[in-house]
């Protein structure tokens, strides 16, 4: 399988260079861990509003969202520099499957993210997190596959315009009103009707729902639908990003 | 003798938008092309004249618009990957991350090309050795110079051995020093390991010393295609410049210049002419000058240079940059 292959040679060179610079890494493991530490406790009296035992069980969910959501979504900056290096152009210019460049690349995201959500949901179950174990590691799960798609669109829109001015715009207005949306830190089911229908047409306030169940044990179709959400969104951002690769080529 | 390029009719029109009006700009039109195996082929013009979006067409890089061309004995429209495999394309903007290891990156661009990790460190290490760049195998391209930088790019360039390969203006930005360095390793490539060069270049003594055969192209078409000499001789004789002491004496240098050649005028104290060979039919004339008890303040005579002959081509001249506004090069 060459695209594998090709696959593999390009996540190795972005794995290489991103524990060469591991700064970023905890930056980004940071984000999740100060809202744990710094905000769950103030969930903790909530329970009861939040009608659950264990707060921790719906605001994790969240937070695994969260930086399934802003972990990966600024790898897109990582390929400006690299594209204004010259590196893009040159890796487009061997026989490399397309899919293969964009795919090695979102794998190194992926991977630390998993690093970055195992340690989360471990740190969590320190702080009294009690969850289903089938629960955490769908959660996981799904948080990999958004994980993917961001990584996916962020190099997209990164390819695209060819300018951090424009990127990071971009994305922070893509991204915020989607997390405030999706219910990260309270569900949205504690909102009036209008917020909750407009958060129904959002994939990851589903994706949310579908972790919150699953945290709790309930294995039902809310987990079927968000696990639909989270593929096809995984499936749409790969295929518009491996077309950003193929872009005008011949 | 098979061609490694054969281009007819390559088009590339760039849609450019300001505010609601849209308009095509026309890049490259209508470009028919053909290079030998083994030539070293230059591709001159000003910027923005078409060269860069033209070779990032020959490289798959960019659809064209309309045309066809064959690569190394592949189709560019129907086997773009055949033509990937069989060529070099070393760019303008570079090919490593400046925080990489440079033997890592030679190593995995050359796997990129379906070469072992074996095989892309013995030829990446002989390629290096062969560039000047021994030594520097884990040297992080942040630290090198530019002329290091660029003979890595070239390193990463022929990593798979490719028979033909596309250098991006090579030289620009380099050191006169580092320029001369380069020139040699890329004659070399021909010389020692047979490959044929297509090379753009807007500096007309990189592609007078380097090239068998020169294209010029302007506005997106190719204007001339000849060997540097031929395209030389086009030109009417050599520039003979003589600036007098005194501005009285002005028209009568003038007209005995214009008795010898063509297109004499004045520009302040000198005056200028094309004379055909002026190496021998100039000493006559100066000496009537002298004997008529003129004093000169310069003789100076110039061979036909690319410029020369880019100026009789275009009316300008390769040196007036930034007039040609519209910088198609950089566009996707």
């Amino acid at each position: 399988m060459t695209g594998l292959h090709d696959t593999l040679i390009i996540f190795r060179r972005q794995l290489r260079l991103g524990l060469r610079n591991p700064a970023w890494i905890i930056i980004g493991l940071l984000q999740p861990v100060l809202y744990l530490v710094l905000f769950g406790p103030l969930l903790k009296p909530l329970s009861k509003q939040l009608g659950t035992s264990n707060a921790y069980a719906v605001f994790v969910p969240g937070l695994l969202i969260q930086l399934g959501l802003f972990g990966a979504l600024f790898t897109g900056f990582e390929l400006v520099a690299e594209w204004r290096a010259g590196v893009i152009e040159a890796q487009r210019v061997t026989p490399a499957s397309r899919t293969a460049l964009l795919l090695g690349r979102v794998l190194r995201d992926v991977l630390e993210l998993l690093v970055q959500g195992i340690v989360l949901v471990a740190l969590a179950y320190a702080f009294g997190l009690r969850a289903s174990l089938g629960g955490m590691l769908f959660g996981l799960a799904l948080t990999l596959l958004l994980g993917t798609s961001c990584a996916a669109l962020s190099d997209m829109i990164g390819l695209l315009t060819k300018s951090e001015d424009v990127l990071a715009p971009t994305l922070n207005s893509i991204a915020l009103p989607v997390m405030l949306l999706s219910g990260i830190l309270l569900p949205i089911s504690l909102g009036p009707k209008w917020l909750q229908h407009l958060s129904d047409i959002v994939p990851t306030s589903h994706i949310v729902t579908a972790i919150r169940a699953a945290f709790v044990g309930h294995f039902g179709m809310t987990v079927v639908w968000g696990s639909v959400w989270a593929i096809v969104l995984c499936a749409v951002c790969l295929y518009f990003g491996t077309r950003a690769f193929r872009r005008d080529s011949a | 003798m098979e061609p490694m390029i054969q281009a007819r009719g390559l088009t590339r029109t760039f849609t450019t938008r300001k505010g609601r009006a849209h308009s095509e700009l026309m890049a490259v039109d209508a470009v028919d092309l053909d290079v030998a195996a083994g030539e070293i082929v230059g591709f001159l013009g000003p910027n923005g004249a078409g060269k860069t979006t033209t070779l990032r067409m020959l490289t798959t890089l960019l659809r064209p618009t309309a045309g066809t061309a064959t690569i190394a004995g592949h189709d560019l429209a129907s086997d773009p990957v055949g033509v990937r495999r069989s060529i070099g394309y070393v760019s303008q903007s570079g090919s490593t991350s400046p925080e990489a290891r440079a033997g890592e990156e030679v190593i995995d661009h050359g796997m990129l090309y379906g070469i072992s990790r074996e095989q892309a460190r013995t030829r990446g290490l002989e390629l290096f050795s062969q560039l000047d760049l021994e030594g520097l195998w884990q040297r992080k391209p942040r630290a090198m110079s530019g002329g290091q930088r660029r003979r890595l790019d070239i390193a990463m360039g022929l990593i798979h051995d490719p028979n033909l390969v596309f250098l991006d203006e090579p030289t620009t930005g380099l050191d006169p020093q580092a320029r001369a360095n380069l020139w040699r390793h890329i004659a070399a490539l021909r010389n020692e390991r047979g490959a044929t060069i297509f090379l753009t270049t807007h500096y007309l003594d990189e592609a007078d010393a380097l090239c068998d055969r020169i294209l010029i192209i302007d506005h997106g078409r190719i204007v001339a295609a000849d060997t540097p000499d031929a395209l030389k001789r086009q030109v009417a004789g050599d520039l003979v410049e003589l600036q007098v002491v005194d501005g009285k004496h002005l028209q009568t240098v003038v007209a005995a210049l214009a008795a010898l050649g063509t297109g004499a005028e004045t520009e302040g104290l000198f005056v200028r002419a094309r004379v055909r060979e002026a190496g021998q039919s100039l000493g006559r004339t100066l000496r009537e000058i002298d004997a008529a008890g003129i004093e000169l303040a310069g003789v100076e005579v110039r061979r036909p240079t690319l410029d020369d002959v880019f100026l009789s081509l275009t009316g300008r001249s390769l040196r007036e940059e930034g007039e040609t506004g519209e910088n198609a090069e950089n566009r996707p």
